[in-house]
């Protein structure tokens, strides 16, 4: 490690470019507070080891909201999350996504070194979990979580679904893969002298196999198959038909015909093909598992609120469930929290940030008696709030439920495979009727031989298998390039996609802006500005804070930062001022944009225009689109408009001032005139359009923000390749085709074989395989060589 | 031939009973967590000594 000491350090906490040196400790650089404080923790308790393992292992504590865990300690919520609790011992398993690490173990498994109380402490990497022991006599679980949050490692506690242990169904299809590979392999080895023609040497030595071999294929069928025959039970009761239905009755048609030959000494059965065919069945079936669960993320939109809120009861502020509160009860919301219902100000004065639900992070004041709306977050002192509906009611839940449970498009589309096993089945249903009829009237003796047979090699093994490996392997490749998809169908409906809706904030803007400033103001006034706005959390500080170069040592005293108004303090001898024009006693202008004033010992000085900015990459993005870019929808004024104009040229519908319901309306429309509309957003204020929309993909430029609604997640600098997204999902669904084509081409011939009465046990064991392995060959090679075409000149 | 079907149910006793344990680990979840016990056993118990000094920066 050499101390390089560039123009940017890097944070020795969390690796990302410090932006100042203001956070300094042990000669050490921090780009934040946050990754400060954890640090300072860490060496308090002799703990620096963590460093050790890993460079810069952190988790930068910057875009993590802050939130309190104490609702946890309520006992209803409590004994739910609990593995096991008694007065001096209890087991939690929290999931902490932000486990990457050898650190990350090393740390959270020392934990009982930080906080007295814990007894011990185990990490699940693969699950991304941690086990704890702890005495609840010590500490609480509430308190636990706030000490994980406060080392970055905060919890994601999800109460529908609680934490998530390793499934068991995983599990158990790496056992039925075990036992039908196991069978598979003895099986073949039994029946090499069959194999090599030595049947006339030893009678009795092939009858012992032949029977061996059916007891080694039951469990198989029975077992490792079981779930082939009760999917096709279950869609043959709901009158569809899948494609489990014809892989069930030819698995069942291999077992009896091959019984009936072995008991009747007329052959050595087709158990070799039975255990094959379920064998590669299940290592499609546990690729699709492995590469799904790579990518699973939690659509509960549930998390996102904070659970618990505390409410007045029996004379004290208690926690409570969120979904429990009824109107008239009093509740109070502290800093940073978020309004759970339409509640009535009690408080005199208040200001929500409502970026959940509008996109705008400019917090709105409210005055007691007003309604505040669910899903606004607090800023500043706690208030009292009177709850007005229950929240399943209001207005923020009304949305996502809807948007929750009204999945009617995603049951619209008939997938490729079901349509295309559907038309199969009736064709082999119909060859098999032919072909026995034929054979009635030819050979009635061999009728129920021929007709098995055609059944046998009929099954869609191959087919079954073109769907996972085609899907999972762009899956792989859409995640591998920064855009994590919900799962393989998501690749189906993008394909069809003709229409594309972008969202302004977040999507087109990124969340750094350009700050001018109109004025004259000497470097060492700036210098003290960024003093200033340093000590504040406020967006539009934070903001400045990183723009402003200048740097000043001077004290700041009486620091004074009014909510909503701006902040004052005395630095140098000066009385400064910052914020709104009223505040600093500059003359309010319509202004374009947001402004931020400066006054000096009562001059007006000027002030700061900050200005979104968009990603430079999306102009030539919509160029590319053409004509499929049909409207940019914002919540936003109208002030960038021009601007915006710039960037989707004539035929593009700009809208302004729209609500998430008048974005979701937007989007039906367009869906009503046969568009299949993708939309591009950034969170929760377009949740409702995100999930309306054939395909939802939400931009994020921190992958640990999640939008529930969304069918994918695209990190921001990636937009700039969503065409090549959309080509690769189209190719993705001609590669699927062609390898049911080349399914169909291996089905042709052996049931071509099978039909005139031919088929050996010998054939039938080369035939299967082969086509199984062609076809997952094929659709693995060829994802994968479109995938580097076309990333071949931004890889 | 008698050698013949010893050597087979021999075989395959023993092919059962890894399949067996097989089974069994995957069942008490030895599989569940494939990354964190290979680095857990480098850890070293630390000794009681008040020397944080990691690395320079």
């Amino acid at each position: 490690m050499e101390t390089l000491v560039a123009q940017k350090a890097a944070c020795y906490h969390c690796g990302q470019p410090c932006e100042e040196d203001a956070f300094k400790v042990d000669e050490k650089d921090f780009c934040c507070f946050g990754c400060k404080m954890v640090y300072e923790i860490l060496s308090e308790n002799n703990l620096c080891e963590y460093y050790t393992f890993d460079k810069n292992p952190g988790i930068t504590l910057r875009h993590i909201p802050e939130a309190t865990f104490s609702y946890l300690d309520e006992v209803a919520i409590r004994r739910q999350l609990l593995e096991f609790d008694s007065a001096a011992f209890a087991r939690v398993r929290f999931y902490v996504p932000n486990i990457h690490c050898i650190s990350c173990i090393w740390l959270l498994e020392n934990l009982q070194k930080l906080q007295p109380g814990v007894l011990k402490s185990e990490v699940n990497f693969s699950g991304k979990t941690v086990r704890i022991d702890y005495n609840p006599e010590l500490v609480s679980l509430g308190k636990l979580a706030n000490v994980l949050a406060s080392l970055g490692y905060a919890p994601r506690v999800n109460l529908t679904k609680e934490s998530r242990p390793v499934a068991p169904a995983s599990r158990q299809l790496v056992v039925k893969l075990a036992i039908a590979g196991f069978a598979f392999g003895n099986i073949m080895l039994l029946s090499f002298p069959e194999y090599l023609g030595l049947n006339e040497s030893d009678v009795t030595l092939q009858r012992l196999f032949s029977w061996l071999n059916l007891a080694i294929a039951l469990p198989v069928t029975f077992y490792s198959g079981q779930e082939y025959f009760t999917n096709a039970w279950k869609s043959f009761r709901q009158r569809q038909i899948n494609i489990d239905v014809p892989i069930a009755v030819g698995l069942l048609a291999l077992l009896l015909r091959s019984t009936v030959d072995i008991a009747t000494q007329s052959g050595p059965g087709y158990f070799d093909s039975l255990t094959g065919l379920v064998f590669f069945l299940l290592i499609g079936r546990w690729f699709q598992s492995k590469t799904y669960d790579s990518l699973a993320f939690d659509r509960d939109y549930k998390s996102y609120f904070p659970l618990a809120i505390q409410r007045w009861a029996h004379g004290e502020w208690r926690a409570a469930v969120v979904y429990d509160l009824e109107p008239q009860d009093l509740i109070r919301v502290r800093n940073m929290e978020i309004v759970p219902a339409d509640s009535i100000l009690k408080s005199s004065v208040a200001f929500f940030d409502y970026s959940f639900v509008t996109g705008e992070s400019k917090p709105v004041k409210a005055g007691a008696g007003e309604l505040v709306y669910a899903g606004g977050k607090l800023i500043g002192q706690p208030v009292e709030l009177v709850v007005q509906k229950k929240t399943a009611q209001s207005q923020l839940t009304s949305l996502w439920n809807e948007a929750a449970f009204q999945k009617s498009n995603e049951s619209v589309y008939k997938k490729i495979i079901d349509r295309a096993a559907r038309r199969f089945t009736w064709i082999v249903l119909a060859l098999a009727l032919a072909t026995g009829v034929f054979w009635f009237y030819y050979d009635t003796a061999n009728m129920w031989l021929v007709l098995t047979s055609v059944l046998m090699v009929a099954c869609p093994c191959a087919l079954a298998l073109a769907t996972p490996f085609t899907y999972g392997n762009m899956l792989r490749v859409f995640g591998r390039h920064g855009f994590y998809l919900k799962n393989a169908d998501v690749i189906e409906r993008i394909a069809s996609v003709n229409a594309l809706v972008f969202d302004k904030t977040g999507t087109v803007t990124h969340g750094a802006s350009t700050i001018t400033f109109n004025g004259v103001l000497s470097p060492q006034e700036m210098g003290w500005i960024k003093s200033m706005v340093a000590t504040s959390t406020h967006p539009l500080s934070a903001l400045l804070a990183k723009q402003i170069v200048e740097k000043s040592d001077a004290a700041v005293t009486d620091l004074k930062e009014i909510p909503g108004k701006g902040i004052q303090a005395v630095i140098g001898g000066k009385h400064i001022r910052l914020g709104s024009a009223a505040f600093t006693g500059h003359e309010a202008h319509p202004a374009t944009a947001t402004r931020v004033f400066v006054t000096i010992d009562g001059l007006a000085r000027g002030y700061f225009e900050i200005e979104t900015l968009i990603r430079p990459e999306v102009k030539t993005l919509v160029t590319r689109l053409g004509n499929k870019v049909k409207a940019l929808v914002s919540g936003d004024q109208p002030t960038e408009a021009s601007r915006m104009r710039s960037v989707f040229a004539q035929p593009v519908q700009l809208l302004f001032n729209q609500s998430p319901h008048d974005k979701m309306n937007f989007i039906s429309n367009l869906q009503q005139q046969n568009y299949k509309v993708m939309m591009v957003g950034d969170g929760l204020n377009d949740s409702g359009a995100l999930q309306q929309s054939d395909v939802g993909v939400a931009v994020t430029d921190d992958t640990g923000v999640f939008t529930p609604a969304s069918d994918g997640i695209l990190a921001g600098p990636m937009l700039g390749q969503l065409d090549s997204f959309l080509r690769l999902a189209k190719k993705s669904t001609l590669i699927l085709k062609t390898g049911f084509a080349i399914s169909f081409f291996y089905n042709a011939i052996a049931l071509s074989v099978a039909m005139s009465g031919f088929l050996t046990p010998l054939i039938a064991a080369i035939l299967m395989p082969i086509s199984s392995i062609s076809v997952v060959g094929f659709t693995t090679l060829a994802v994968n060589w479109v995938a580097r075409k076309e990333f071949k000149l931004n890889p | 031939m008698l050698i013949i079907v010893l050597l087979i149910s021999i075989s395959l006793t023993i092919a059962i009973i890894f399949l067996a344990a097989f089974v069994w680990s995957m069942r008490s979840g030895q599989f569940d967590d494939t990354y964190g016990p290979s680095v857990r056993m480098l850890f070293d118990d630390k000794k009681k000594k008040h020397t944080p000094t990691p690395k320079d920066a």
